[in-house]
């Protein structure tokens, strides 16, 4: 199940890219940016601004809405009308040197044999892809796609493994573990940090990170520090979830002062933002 | 006001341009009246028109502004701008209207009121081609003229456009007159039916030369006479530089880059003084042109790159200095651009077909960014030879937000003009003016005719021809919508009311190209386009080596979004039906919320590389090229279409009920080949694929309008995206593509508070305006394209 299809997407790796978001995630980051993608099942986004509270639809989804303050979040989709739908863009991504990112959720709790299928199709027609993914999933997972991917897009959210749990609802050791593997395949890999005010944004978080990269001899083609932004809270409310605002976006110091910690670990290509 | 330009020089003549009150300047009826109450009926008609040329050129007032280095006015001063009583003559009332509003006003001073109305309308009411054209069209025309079904480009200006070429540098006049000359030793009276005709045309010609070569010469005396009296002895230098400058062009070609520009300037108020052509006049290909110069004059050390720069900038001004010509009536009301359209293209490919990109083409693209003019409109053609770094330079500069410079695609360029069956070598000398519309730059006269209202055209289907906005049968009956049982059927009446409204725009359209012909040559024009004088005829009667008519389509996207909305709820999924949905556009959807919500945003739409909608735009788009492609003018050319609105679509939604699709009466309609606001929900990649479906190298030109908020396109990757955006929709065969970067709420903040964004410029249709003349709709209009943003 997808939630949407992100064409013109241009922080998702090279050139222009179209994203697929997938619905389902494990985690359940409470900064997340992306709510809807959290469930498995289906939900719906009530628009209140829409709204003219004529009550008809009695506070549940409505197709006959007439001002369209009800949307399906969440729809099935076949690999062949995946397919079809990437690839229209496909003179973009060859100009570009651009392609798709498979993100969600977590495309890797999909069914495997989907996202396999999917892949070896896009293969086939050149389109290159990354995935970007939290690490939380069996390796025989990575295993699936490795042959099919061209960079994988790997989150490392909090080093603490009791912070990691309380923020996003489970350990973080198989996520370690993971990025370490991944890396002794020899897999290219953009390490992800988004950094959350209040949550991960300190300098002992930074250099526990570099040094785990650094000691398990991980070789990131990148790293993104990505800054925390709340343009995902309008969400939790139209999905009638409650939000927590009490995330900061960090300063430019803060992140250049982050990047510098990455460099003095030898480690280069860091990046501030997508 | 924001200092801009290279050194104090330019931003003294820019400021001084910006800060000029428009006037109107009554000189050019002045004489031109002159002289045809003297001599009109005992000369030739095209003898009679150069005779008021030279006749103004040798009376009219010189200005020579404190630090000019290029020189020439239309008027006597900066922003002053001539009428042209001969092609349509303004009411005391017109000149009240353009003198007293607050907006694009003209000043008229007290004693022009009684001028016009004593000397100019007694003279021109009745013999202004404008009421010989009005009294030859029909009353059909006129009932579906003022139902605003299309518009008539040459009721208020001349036929244009034509672009200079390199002619313009290769040539001086007298030279052109020795041409002329042979032409006329050579006329056959015996075995040639037009040769008394043609001796007309050439000696008119002839005195056009002079006409040119006076004014030129009054500019020399009048450079030199402030030379003598000038004390500082850089300017003194200057000034005599300029006496030299204008007693070698237009006379002869220019020996260097300063003189080559000069040249431009003269031949460029030649052709917009002798009348007011779409769209003035442009220099083209100038990269191309001056490069020669340039390297030349770098080479034997007379010029340095600074220098080349700063005459650019000067020539810059000038074209600021020209308002676009006041029109009358109820157009000079809705007129709301002092911009004339003039355009330059830069980088394209050299006549052999390499990249065309040269040392001159940065010098142009540093020249628009320090300027930032309206005037004049800039842009760059990019084929698939120019390097990156002149696309992302162009793309630096678009992303500032003002709308230039504008994209244009060579290999579409060339290979439309290729269709419409130029030869190869005029086919890569070729470009885009005016909005977005191709020509072979100084062979071709590619005629304007007037933007057709293709969506209103389909309203009046679904009732039987009959109009609901001005309550009259205005199309012929084709059958009752509510009985139609098939898509098909209802297509089949869209295309019947298509072939009589076309038969009558035609129709117009030939009648008044025939008027122009015989009544309002241009042989000062036609001396500059080939092969006016070789054929010894008029630009304005087929002497050019190529003649196009073109009728510019508008609203592709409403048009399809109606049909794909009734195709989808009336026929294939049966939400509703056609009675429901006539009902509902009659109330303008109010009580039809539900039959609302689903056209709006339930059905498949334009702009999302979606097939169900985009066959429809094909096809749509295949019936009208179709039907006027290869239709005869009455120049020995065709007809053609293009695809853009300028700021029309307004203008045609205005005159429109609620139409299928959700749009509500009197919103604009689509503009260009973009698709409806908001329709687009997609991003931008889609829209170009969808925009990219339409066969745009059957065209004359496509205009496509794509509006960023400024976070897309910001930073390095931002424009490396925004660059190969461009390139990708060109590989495709897109024809043009050009920015608005300027986020929603600024343009709300300009609106409410338009004395705060005074300077804000942006993207109008193939041209850039300053968003505070904007009429509301249009700005409204502005605000409510989808703007592309992302997470």
């Amino acid at each position: 199940m997808i939630t949407n299809i992100q064409k013109y997407s241009i922080h998702d790796g090279e050139g222009i890219r179209t994203t697929i978001f997938f619905k389902g995630c494990p985690l359940k980051c409470s900064w997340c940016h992306n709510p809807e993608t959290q469930s498995f099942e289906t939900e719906f986004f009530h628009y209140d601004q829409r709204c003219v509270g004529c009550g008809k639809c009695g506070g549940k989804y409505y197709e006959d809405c007439v001002n369209n303050a009800w949307e399906i979040c969440g729809r099935e989709i076949t690999a062949k009308e995946l397919c079809n739908e990437v690839q229209k863009d496909q003179a973009f991504y060859e100009t570009s040197g651009g392609g798709v990112t498979l993100s969600g959720g977590e495309v890797l709790a999909q069914d495997i044999s989907f996202i396999v299928g999917l892949l070896q199709n896009l293969k086939i027609r050149g389109i290159e892809v990354n995935i970007d993914t939290c690490g939380y999933v069996d390796f025989s997972r990575f295993e699936a796609v490795l042959p099919y991917t061209k960079s994988f897009l790997y989150d490392l959210k909090l080093m603490d493994a009791d912070k990691h749990k309380k923020y996003t609802g489970v350990d973080n050791n198989l996520i370690l573990e993971n990025l370490k593997k991944l890396s002794e395949n020899k897999a290219s890999i953009w390490v992800r940090i988004p950094v959350i005010g209040g949550v991960n944004d300190t300098n002992k978080n930074m250099v526990e990170t570099a040094e785990f990269i650094k000691s398990n001899d991980i070789n990131p083609e990148h790293i993104h520090l990505l800054p925390y932004h709340n343009t995902g809270c309008s969400k939790y409310q139209q999905l009638g979830k409650k939000y927590d605002g009490s995330f900061t976006t960090p300063s430019k110091e803060k992140l250049e002062e982050y990047r510098r910690i990455f460099e003095s670990h030898g480690l280069t290509n860091i990046y501030i933002g997508g | 006001m924001e200092e801009r330009g290279m050194n104090t020089r330019i931003q003294k003549l820019r400021k001084s341009s910006l800060e000029a009150v428009a006037s109107i300047d009554m000189e050019r009826a002045k004489y031109f009246t002159e002289t045809y109450k003297k001599y009109e009926g005992s000369v030739s008609i095209p003898e009679l028109r150069a005779m008021a040329l030279k006749n103004y050129f040798s009376k009219k007032t010189l200005y020579i502004g404190e630090g000019e280095l290029i020189v020439g006015e239309k008027g006597c001063k900066p922003q002053a701008a001539p009428t042209f009583p001969d092609l349509c003559c303004h009411t005391v009332d017109d000149l009240h209207v353009m003198n007293d509003r607050e907006l694009i006003s003209f000043k008229v001073a007290d004693e022009d009121y009684s001028f016009q109305e004593n000397e100019i309308i007694p003279y021109w009411e009745n013999r202004s081609i404008r009421q010989i054209i009005l009294k030859h069209m029909t009353p059909e025309w006129k009932k579906v003229y003022e139902a605003g079904i299309f518009t008539e480009f040459m009721e208020q200006r001349g036929p244009g456009h034509t672009v200079g070429s390199e002619n313009i540098y290769n040539k001086g006049f007298l030279e052109y007159k020795s041409d002329i000359e042979k032409t006329l030793e050579n006329l056959d009276y015996i075995n040639d039916m037009e040769a008394l005709e043609k001796e007309h045309q050439l000696k008119a010609m002839m005195i056009a030369c002079d006409a040119i070569i006076i004014l030129a010469t009054r500019y020399a005396d009048y450079a030199q006479k402030l030379a003598a009296e000038e004390n500082d002895e850089k300017r003194k230098k200057e000034l005599i530089a300029i006496a030299e400058n204008c007693r070698v062009v237009p006379a002869n070609k220019p020996k260097n880059y300063w003189q080559a520009i000069q040249m431009y300037w003269f031949c460029h108020l030649g052709v917009t003084s002798e009348l007011n052509p779409w769209d003035a006049y442009s220099p083209g290909r100038l990269d191309q042109h001056l490069i020669r110069f340039y390297d030349n004059d770098i080479s034997e050390g007379i010029l340095t790159r600074d220098e080349a720069k700063e005459l650019l900038e000067c020539l810059w001004v000038k074209f600021n200095n020209q308002p676009a010509p006041p029109k009358v009536g109820i157009t000079l009301k809705e007129s709301s651009t002092y911009t004339d359209f003039a355009n330059i293209n830069t980088g394209g490919i050299t006549p052999e077909g390499k990249d065309g990109v040269n040392d001159v083409s940065y010098l142009i693209l540093e020249c628009m960014d320090e300027m930032k003019l309206l005037q004049p409109s800039s842009n760059v053609q990019i084929s698939k030879k120019t390097p990156q770094t002149f696309l992302k330079k162009a793309c630096e500069i678009s992303r500032k937000g003002w709308g230039q410079p504008a994209f244009y695609n060579t290999e579409a360029i060339v290979q439309e003009l290729l269709n419409a069956g130029k030869t190869i070598a005029d086919a890569r000398k070729g470009g885009t003016s005016g909005c977005v519309e191709t020509g072979a730059f100084g062979n071709e006269a590619y005629i304007l005719t007037g933007y057709f209202n293709i969506p209103k055209i389909f309203e009046l289907t679904l009732f039987d021809g009959y109009d609901n906005m001005s309550k009259q049968q205005l199309g012929p009956h084709t059958g009752k919508a509510e009985d139609f049982k098939s898509y098909g059927e209802l297509w089949d009446a869209f295309t019947k009311q298509i072939d009589y409204f076309l038969d009558l725009k035609i129709r117009g359209n030939l009648v008044i190209e025939k008027i122009y012909a015989t009544q309002m040559p241009v042989p000062f024009l036609s001396i500059l386009t080939n092969d006016c004088i070789g054929r010894g005829k008029d630009y304005n009667a087929g002497g050019a080596r190529y003649n196009t008519s073109y009728i510019q389509g508008v609203g592709i996207g409403t048009i399809t979004d109606c049909l794909a909305a009734i195709k989808y709820n009336v026929f294939d999924q049966k939400k509703f039906n056609m009675s429901e949905l006539l009902d509902a556009l009659k109330a303008n959807f109010e009580g039809y919320e539900k039959i609302y919500n689903l056209v709006s945003n339930k059905t498949p739409k334009y702009g999302n590389d979606d097939d169900y909608a985009d066959d429809i735009m094909k096809s749509v788009f295949t019936m009208y090229r179709d039907k006027v492609t290869g239709r005869k003018n009455i120049r020995g050319g065709e007809f053609r279409i293009n695809m853009l609105p300028t700021t029309c679509h307004v203008y045609f939604g205005d005159v429109m009920i609620a139409s299928a699709n959700g749009r509500l009466a009197h919103k604009p309609v689509s503009e260009g080949i973009s698709p409806e606001k908001g329709a687009d929900v997609n991003g931008p990649t889609a829209v170009v694929k969808s925009c990219s479906k339409m066969d745009h190298l059957s065209t004359g030109g496509t205009l496509l309008n794509q509006k960023f908020t400024p976070s897309v396109v910001a930073g390095e990757e931002g424009l490396a995206q925004m660059a190969n955006l461009i390139r990708t929709y060109f590989n495709l065969d897109g024809h043009h593509i050009q920015f608005n970067v300027i986020d929603r709420e600024t343009l709300i903040k300009a609106q409410q508070n338009p004395e705060e964004y005074k300077d804000l410029i942006v993207r109008v249709a193939g041209y850039s305006d300053h968003f505070r003349n904007l009429s509301k709709a249009l700005q409204d209009e502005i605000i409510e394209r989808t703007e592309q943003s992302f997470a």
